[in-house]
């Protein structure tokens, strides 16, 4: 029990301001193994920032990010996707011209997905199409054969998730992946992401929609520009005064 | 305001869907429908030598070959890994005095200069551009356009490989036979094997490069390294032009950096269809010889490079063989709306 509570990414002091604006503010916060952690806020409240410089996109002006005790905070992207800590985009970014799941072979292609597909063999169409069905593309329709321009938001967004779990991830932060999608894609959705956490993968995930966020969230970290506002179970954080404040005008159901 | 009213409809054949996977080898229909266009550029590229004139000719054809391949490197960089990279010139450079240098000063025999020309110029030329790699789109462009500036400058105020002078003569080959097949034979491997490449997983990295580098980040997957091993494939078919060309000559020299270079792979890209390896080829073998025929007008002729690329942007983006294929593999036919 002891061990579990470990944090497997821990933010400390972040600190990044654009121009004048301060995005995030001394922000810190654990990531525990096996948790499913929101961080919520209103618009602007430096949510995405948080993901790009947890994933190396962004640098922070100072403060660091450590994995399993490890800085994070300096190394490029995709070193941080090799150990494991994946990353979807809020505004989704699929390879257009490729067909769905050529897609994957991008990540399939990477060493961290060589190293595990070296004990396993086959070959990577077939493992990507398999990847492509767990995020739940239909497995005999065409879908996985249509180039990626042409797919709808709600498949992209899978496709994204699929982007993670091509590289066996112990970590996906998950930039409002039900943003843009209408009720009946994200109740398809929510099972998808039940999923992830059984198999033992840690889900960090930013939202904007707090109903479907309270279905899998174990924890929540309220954000209110760049800063921290609350930090704890869910039912308890919606009781506090500052959030409350912070959401003001927003209607909260739970 | 009649425009408006029709658009048009196109619909694959049912023979292109036929021959795809397993089933084109159903009938020889199917497998000719696929022959055909492979083995019309195979045979007309093979027969050119024979039937053109003059020596004089062939030698233009070999010419054609050079800017083929230059084409050919610059579409591959551009359309399926995204590195927009105009210093076609520095390749020829590069690999034309590597090759020109080693056979003048140490006698070593043309295949090997040729060889250590090819190699040796696209390890030089990845290393050179190496620094410049995180840079993207135009700023690639205008960076890699000076290289060939900074060479000749280089080379003028060190007076290297003897100034403006160049280095003569450089060994021939023994017939132009041998040299304009040479060319056409590499023109024809380069097509095949980059055009196979682009299919395989490493090409779908390279296209994922060029449609969305930050999710190639986010994939594991180091984006330089990838470039790296794009421009390194790019710049050996580049070098191999310049090495062929200083032989083919008898001479390196400050010509093998000449604008030329980088502008006509470009217009023949353009017009034979960006993204296809094989229409920038077409390009290059209608363009070249075109030039010679109006070599009578002199400088005049860079105006047909400009008529080309500005006539083919305006009229035909897609250029020529885009063009062609469509017609190959799809009716077309208006349909009211």
């Amino acid at each position: 029990m002891a061990e579990k509570k470990d944090p497997l990414i821990s933010v400390r002091n972040i600190k990044k301001a654009f121009g004048g604006v301060m995005a995030v503010d001394r922000l810190s916060f654990d990531l525990l193994e096996g948790e499913v952690l929101g961080v919520i806020g209103p618009n602007g409240a430096g949510k995405t920032t948080i993901v790009n410089i947890i994933t190396g996109f962004q640098k922070p002006d100072s403060g660091e990010v450590t994995f399993r005790g490890r800085k994070l905070t300096g190394m490029p992207p995709y070193k941080i996707a090799e150990l494991g800590v994946t990353r979807t985009f809020q505004v989704v970014r699929p390879y257009p011209s490729l067909q769905a799941y050529k897609n994957l072979i991008v990540p399939l292609w990477s060493p961290r997905a060589r190293r595990f597909a070296s004990s396993r063999g086959g070959d990577r169409d077939a493992v990507a199409i398999d990847l492509l069905e767990d995020v739940g593309f239909e497995r005999d329709a065409f879908v996985p054969y249509k180039l990626a321009s042409a797919l709808p938001l709600g498949y992209l967004k899978r496709l994204e998730l699929a982007r993670c779990l091509a590289l066996r991830p112990e970590v996906i932060i998950c930039d409002e992946v039900f943003s843009g999608l209408s009720m009946s894609e994200i109740a398809s959705m929510v099972p998808l992401i039940d999923r992830f956490r059984i198999r033992g993968v840690t889900l960090l995930m930013i939202e904007h929609r707090l109903r479907e966020l309270f279905r899998v969230a174990n924890r929540l970290v309220v954000m209110d520009f760049g800063v921290k506002i609350a930090e704890g179970v869910p039912d308890k954080v919606m009781q506090d005064e500052n959030v409350r404040r912070a959401y003001l005008g927003e209607e909260i159901k739970l | 305001m009649e425009r408006r009213e029709r658009r048009k409809e196109r619909l694959d054949r049912s023979i292109k869907a036929r021959a795809e996977g397993l089933y084109a080898i159903s009938s020889w229909r199917e497998v000719s429908y696929l022959l055909a266009p492979r083995a019309g550029l195979i045979l007309g590229l093979l027969i050119a030598p024979l039937v053109v004139p003059s020596l004089y000719w062939q030698r233009v054809l070999a010419l054609a070959g050079v800017y083929a391949l230059l084409a050919i490197s610059f579409d591959f960089l551009a359309e399926r890994v995204g590195l927009v990279c105009i210093g076609g010139a520095f390749m020829t450079g590069v690999g034309g005095y590597i090759a020109g240098a080693l056979n003048y000063y140490s006698g070593l025999p043309v295949p090997l200069t040729i060889l250590i020309g090819t190699l040796g110029g696209a390890v030089i030329c990845t290393l050179m551009w190496l620094p410049c790699l995180p840079l993207r789109g135009i700023y690639f462009a205008v960076v890699t356009f000076m290289f060939p500036f900074l060479a000749t400058s280089v080379i003028l105020a060190g007076s290297l490989f003897q100034g403006t002078e160049g280095l003569s003569p450089v060994a021939g080959f023994p017939n132009t036979w041998i040299a304009v097949y040479l060319i056409i034979a590499v023109v024809l491997i380069a097509i095949f094997a980059l055009r196979r490449l682009c299919g395989e997983d490493i090409g779908l990295v390279f296209a994922g490069v060029k449609d969305n580098d930050q999710a190639v980040m986010a994939s594991a997957v180091n984006v330089t390294r990838v470039k790296v091993y794009a421009l390194f494939i790019a710049t050996v078919i580049g070098c191999f032009a310049g090495a062929f060309l200083s032989h083919f000559s008898g001479f390196a020299g400050l010509s093998l950096f000449a604008i030329d270079f980088t502008i006509m792979p470009i217009a023949a890209c353009i017009m034979g269809g960006p993204g296809t390896i094989v229409g920038p080829v077409l390009g290059a073998f209608f363009l070249a010889p075109l030039s010679e025929l109006l070599r009578g007008f002199g400088q005049l002729r860079v105006v047909l490079y400009c008529v080309v690329l500005v006539g083919f942007i305006l009229f035909k983006p897609e250029g020529l063989l885009n063009w062609a294929s469509r017609k190959y593999h799809q009716f077309e036919h208006w349909v009211k709306v």
